[in-house]
């Protein structure tokens, strides 16, 4: 497998040739105006590229495609950057290629409940634009407001109602993109089902490793006539965790189903004063959506279900202000716990919900013993967790020590047969966990899908699927230990 | 039935490698009528099946591809769960591998989602005899390619799938089956309408004149939407047995020996003759007729659809809509990426598969 190191051009002579196909002010060299893009969400993982481009045609875009395809020029698809693996981390011999300018809505079709966008749109842009249809894109990552529709896809992306309405995967029919060669092609159609392989399936949360997406038709839902939030206090984690598994097994799927721990609700709570209770140990919140007489019917069952598995308060919201309210909590934990420390690192594992409270209490334990602390805040009805992990990066050693912390909460993750990424991406960040999940051979599969779309190496290499070489040494070092 | 035979599996496909051997993989046999025909010894995976996990409370199942889908169904019943896409059972039959590979989902499928869309994770042994794993028994999973949905349709040309988890849903509470005589074109437009809104849709066919919809969820939900909504409400029994015609393809519009089109297009797609069947709320469409593939191809372009000839017909020509050459090739480089020697299923999807 060739990691695209053979390279040919020089950066004045890569320069030139992109000169050709790009017009000036699509092309970015000089280190300041470079520096932005020397990472994406997770800025422990920097690199400076040597050039980025953000064209504005799919023509343009192709060019660049081919000429690094010819060259082979490493080429890493860059959309809004708040990524949390490093998967759009430049390469410090390639091309970024920016979708920024690719940001138009081009169609909704209202009749067929679908719209055609560009992957520069930002997720929540597209709920924006069709709202006035009633309609929605359900996928919500909590980054809604930033990330790029073309980052979802290449991530698989979830969000708080995925629990009912499905990630990206999900909710993509279709979809146009550049192959490592520049082909233009369309996978998926109109319909719900084509011809040939499932590509869809394949190719989204690919990580932008087997093309580029050029433009997506995205289903979009009815938006539910009512949704309502139950809020529940527990005094136990243990509690709340088997309360998730309860709800659920009671046949209701709720619209989402989220955990605090008692770091994360206080932290929330400080920072926007949703009236979270801050002696709880930890909170739920379950959101019940539908037509009004489901909501009436199982928001009910819900209150009585958390009062019988011992909540200590339970609180429900009255009106779309009151349930905005609540959620802002939960939305705004990330920057929240931000405040309490002067760096956090989110975790993404996931897990079998009957394994929630057993992960939490070794978590706690592992916290002891690393002397860091984590907070908690996730997706408890799919079983994704999002440990923060709390540490201080100007402490010598302690970014070392919480990427040690963290690896070993995945290793946990798996061995309970839970996955060592919900929905943030291997990229560069997992690549030592991706042995854990997977042995030689599953990986050597991935490297052969790799070769079949690109088999130069050229689409962000280095990324997704470690090298068996280097697995075989982090195993040894473990062994070691 | 519990049985593991796996390993035996693994030595057959080894066998077939060294040999160059192509393989027929069978299930139930009860999906043969699908695809092309395809040569090849038969391996056999009935006998690999069994239930390896279930646990109600996290929604989740994993059993051997061989398994009748009934006797998971059997299981389902027990907790009030069942398999969310409402497969085809085909006299009890089809099994849980087949289902997979020919994504074979029933009339529930654009509201819950096709088999792939339910898929968690998989065993699969590829050409090189491997017997690999990929994705798991979580919701959520985006480590590795995600090979386990793709095999979604692939018609077992990738590889011998073993073992799937999926998820599965709880049973609604209630269901209630709407009739309206319309037109076609009128029957449409009602649904476009109606899918617009938020009810508890979760089955939508037209045939003969007849729009049926059922409705499917909380009491009072399903009580207020037939409300709102009016038409005859269907006998219980007789609508039982009227989705399980649409299902099984046992509807006498299917009792037909003529080649049978299936047009998957988006639902609300203009009418396409009385003659068709209208199912999946309009996204699929069934036809009828005597008519080469690349005639119906033709037909498809402005319907913005795919055609396939899904029953009958000349099953030694290509049945599925042709591909344009960039994509052809990928077809071609990613099966070799699976099935480096050609062993599995050669040309079921495609002559040239
Ligand atoms: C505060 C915060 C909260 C978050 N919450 C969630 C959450 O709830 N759920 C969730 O799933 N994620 C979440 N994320 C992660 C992140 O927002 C998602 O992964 C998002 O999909 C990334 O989109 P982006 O446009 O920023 O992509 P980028 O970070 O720019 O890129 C991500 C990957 O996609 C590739 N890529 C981008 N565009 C294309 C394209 N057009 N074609 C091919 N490949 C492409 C890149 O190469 C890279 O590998 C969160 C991040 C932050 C910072």
């Amino acid at each position: 497998m060739k990691d695209a190191s053979d390279i040919t051009l020089t950066k004045p002579q890569i320069l030139v040739e992109l000169g050709r196909v790009l017009p000036t002010n699509c092309i970015i060299e000089d280190e300041e105006t470079l520096r932005p893009y020397e990472c994406d969400g997770l800025s422990v993982y920097c690199e400076m590229p040597l050039v980025v481009v953000i064209p504005e045609t799919v023509q343009q875009l192709q060019a660049v495609v081919r000429l690094c395809h010819q060259h082979a020029i490493p080429l890493v698809a860059r959309g809004a950057g708040t990524g949390l693996c490093a998967g759009a981390m430049p390469h410090a011999q390639g091309v970024v290629v920016s979708l920024a300018r690719f940001n138009r809505i081009i169609d909704i079709d209202e009749d067929a409940r679908t719209a055609r966008v560009q992957p520069g749109v930002r997720n929540l842009a597209i709920s924006e634009a069709v709202g006035e249809f009633g309609l929605y894109y359900a996928p919500d990552p909590s980054s809604q407001i930033a990330c790029t529709i073309g980052g979802n896809v290449a991530e698989n992306s979830g969000g708080v109602h995925c629990l009912k309405y499905g990630l990206t995967v999900h909710n993509v029919l279709a979809f146009d993109m550049l192959t490592a060669e520049g082909d233009l092609v369309t996978i998926g159609h109109q319909g719900l089902d084509g011809a040939g392989f499932d590509l869809l399936a394949l190719l989204i949360g690919s990580e932008g490793m087997l093309g580029i997406v050029t433009e997506i038709t995205v289903k979009l839902l009815p938006r539910p006539e009512v949704a309502q939030v139950v809020m529940a206090a527990f005094d136990d984690v243990e509690k709340a965790a088997n309360a998730v598994a309860d709800i659920i097994g009671a046949g209701i799927i709720p619209g989402g189903l989220e955990m605090m721990d008692s770091h994360a609700i206080r932290a929330a709570e400080e920072y926007c004063h949703a009236g979270y209770p801050i002696d709880a140990e930890a909170l739920l919140l379950c959101e019940i959506d539908g037509t009004l007489e489901e909501v009436q019917e199982h928001i009910l069952r819900v209150e009585n279900l958390f009062r019988q598995l011992g909540a200590i308060a339970v609180r429900t919201s009255n009106n779309e202000e009151e349930r905005m309210l609540l959620w802002k909590g939960r939305k705004s934990a990330f920057p929240a716990v931000g405040r309490i420390s002067p760096d956090y690192y989110c975790m993404d594992g996931t897990i079998p919900r009957s394994q929630l409270s057993n992960v939490l209490k070794r978590m706690n334990e592992m916290s002891e013993q690393y002397g860091l602390r984590v907070a908690n805040v996730f997706h408890a009805g799919d079983g994704n967790l999002h440990p923060l992990i709390l540490f201080d990066a100007n402490v010598p050693g302690e970014l070392e020590k919480t990427e040690e912390f963290g690896g070993k909460i995945l290793e946990l993750c798996v061995e309970v047969g839970g996955c060592i990424t919900g929905e943030h991406g291997v990229g560069v960040e997992k690549l030592r966990q991706m042995h854990a999940q997977f042995n030689d051979e599953e990986l050597s599969q991935f490297h052969r899908i790799k070769e079949a779309f690109d088999p130069k190496g050229i689409l962000n290499p280095g990324k997704g699927i470690p090298v068996l070489k280097r697995c075989q040494e982090y195993r040894s070092i473990e062994a070691a230990k | 039935m519990n049985k593991d035979i796996s390993s035996e599996l693994v030595d057959q496909v080894s066998a077939a490698k060294s040999t160059l051997q192509p393989l027929n993989i069978v299930g139930g046999g009860s999906k043969e009528f699908l695809g092309r025909v395809s040569e090849g010894q038969p391996l056999h995976m009935r006998e690999h099946c069994g239930i390896v996990d279930y646990s109600p409370s996290e929604l989740v199942m994993t059993a051997r591809a061989g398994t009748p889908l009934v006797d998971l169904i059997d299981l389902l019943d027990q907790h009030h769960q069942m398999l969310a896409f409402e497969p085809p059972l085909y006299n009890g039959q089809a099994t849980l591998g087949g289902t997979l590979a020919t994504n074979s989902s029933g009339p529930s499928r654009p509201w819950r989602g096709a088999v792939r869309d339910s898929v968690l994770g998989i065993r699969l042994i590829n050409g090189e005899g491997q017997h690999l794993r990929f994705g798991g028994v979580v919701m959520k999973n985006v480590a590795g390619y995600d090979l386990s949905r793709f095999q979604a349709g692939a018609m077992g040309s990738l590889g011998v799938i073993t073992e799937v988890s999926f998820k599965v849903l709880p049973k609604p509470a209630t269901e209630k089956t709407l009739t309206f005589e319309l037109s076609q074109a009128d029957a449409i437009q009602k649904l476009t309408q109606w899918q617009k809104q938020p009810k508890p849709i979760s089955a939508a066919v037209w045939v003969d004149g007849v729009l049926s919809i059922r409705l499917s969820g909380a009491q009072r939900a399903v009580d207020g939407t037939s409300r709102q909504w009016g038409g005859e409400l269907m006998d219980e029994k007789e609508a039982t047995l009227f989705w399980e015609s649409i299902r099984e393809q046992t509807h006498r519009f299917f009792h037909d020996s003529r080649p049978l089109w299936r047009f998957s297009v988006k639902s609300s797609l203009a009418a396409t003759g009385d003659d068709a069947m209208v199912d999946w709320g309009g996204a699929i469409r069934w036809v009828r007729r005597e008519a080469s593939l690349p005639n119906m191809v033709q037909q498809a372009i402005p319907m913005e659809g795919q055609v396939s000839l899904y029953r009958n017909g000349d099953r030694e020509a290509e049945v599925f809509a042709p591909l344009p050459t960039p994509m052809k090739q990928l077809h071609q480089q990613i099966k070799r990426a699976m099935d480096p020697y050609g062993i599995f299923n050669p040309g079921r999807l495609y002559s040239w598969l």
